[in-house]
């Protein structure tokens, strides 16, 4: 049998779920044994180049482009796994979902803010290349089918090795009381 | 008429006295029943439902129903768990709960009864609703997105003469807890960390509080909620 086919992305995160990825230590010449990797930022991997058999996706959607990804990972992942809190319930991001419209979020990061210093002609990026940025940050489950969660801020090391593993032998997963945390 | 009771929990056989709730004679007897809005010291109200256990087939709050001498009573079974992690799944959507920038997290019952049921994700959708946090206060804010109403610091902290320093202020789903300005001035160092301590979430932070407690050593960093109660058995 082949060796299962991992992409991952980041969305709207901190890349701080890949650094707990990394964070698997020597296991990770064990997990380069167990699974080929495609599309990733750990390879720079820019597009789907095949089929994959499991997504891990960091981040919850904050723009369009978050989207389209998120997409393209459905469409190319036959399980998709939401990787840490931003993934989940939109994270820190999504700190702005109850207090303020996107409008006045622009409006203090390019035109209020004490530290805006050049921006003379008070220009709140617009360009066409740029993506939109939503209406509120969204977790990844409200925009695709996620098929697992694995929590946490960064999620433990150990709960996503274990997951992996799990998800590779095709059994259930086998968690000590430590490895499940919301931060 | 003898005080001593006897009635079953999961099947189990054990002794109790009468006028106890079930939930403290399953407490006495080494046996967890999860409580939010239940603390020691105050009246229980039984109005959060995580406590319910089912008594020949009814559903009734462990914190505020007294033992009845061969009471029959379901505690820790699949369906109870579900139903339970279902209520803490609705108040994690129903508020804005950031566990990761929030100074309760690590030793917060809310969060801690989400690692005891394993909830990985909420089965319901995030309200993400408006909600204010108050620091006009000098000795404690006030973070309603974290609130859970559970109504644990109007019924604990309260002056000499028994009068409440919070309060529900309007109605429905838009009721949050107040700080009564007149009875403020009177909240002292030690009943604003009465009130921070009492709360089971982050809601009330006492000011110049951080994050003190490294990650590693928190309550509820190793240990479940409820594996104290666990531990100690029977007689505790």
């Amino acid at each position: 049998m082949s060796k299962p086919i991992v992409a991952t992305t980041s969305l709207a995160g901190c890349f701080g779920c890949h650094m707990s990825l990394l964070d698997i230590d020597e296991r990770i010449l064990k997990l380069v044994e167990l699974v080929e990797f495609n599309k990733s930022p750990v390879n720079d991997i820019k597009t789907f180049t095949k089929q994959c058999d499991v997504g891990i996706i960091e981040g919850g959607c904050c723009n369009s482009e978050n989207i389209h990804v998120l997409k393209d990972f459905r469409k190319n992942c036959k399980i998709l796994i939401s990787l840490g809190e931003c993934a989940i319930m939109g994270g820190l991001p999504a700190m702005r979902n109850n207090n303020a419209p996107v409008s006045e979020c622009l409006e203090e990061a390019y035109l209020n803010c004490p530290s805006v210093q050049a921006n003379d002609e008070r220009i709140i990026p617009n360009d066409d290349e740029l993506p939109m940025i939503l209406d509120k940050v969204y977790p990844c489950h409200e925009i695709v089918k996620i098929d697992y969660f694995l929590p946490g801020c960064a999620p433990r090391a150990d709960l996503i090795w274990e997951a992996l593993v799990a998800l590779i032998e095709g059994r259930e997963m086998d968690l000590p009381y430590e490895v499940v945390k919301f931060d | 008429m003898s005080n001593t009771i006897k009635i079953t929990i999961d099947g189990v056989a054990v002794e109790t006295t009468r006028g106890k709730t079930i939930f403290e004679a399953a407490r006495e007897n080494g046996i967890f029943i999860p409580t939010l809005c239940n603390v020691d010291n105050v009246k229980p109200k039984g109005s959060c439902r995580i406590c319910s256990v089912y008594i020949s087939g009814r559903l009734m709050t462990a914190c505020t129903t007294q033992v009845e001498d061969g009471m029959e009573i379901e505690n820790d079974t699949a369906k109870l768990n579900d139903m339970r992690k279902a209520i803490v799944e609705l108040l994690f959507v129903e508020g804005n709960h950031f566990c990761p920038g929030c100074e309760r997290s690590g030793s917060c019952e809310l969060q801690a009864l989400g690692y005891r049921f394993l909830m990985m994700v909420p089965r319901f959708s995030f309200l993400f609703q408006t909600r204010d946090i108050e620091a006009t206060n000098p000795k404690l804010m006030k973070d309603n997105n974290r609130c859970i109403m559970c109504k644990r610091c109007i019924r604990g902290i309260k002056d000499e003469d028994g009068k409440s320093f919070f309060a529900f202020a309007r109605r429905g789903h838009k009721v949050v807890i107040n700080l009564d300005r007149k009875q403020a001035a009177k909240l002292t160092d030690d009943l604003a960390r009465q009130a921070m301590e009492i709360c089971p979430v982050g809601a009330l932070i006492l000011k110049g509080k951080g994050f003190d407690v490294p990650i590693g050593r928190r309550k509820y960093d190793t240990k479940p909620i409820g594996s104290d109660v666990e531990a100690k058995g029977g007689n505790c």
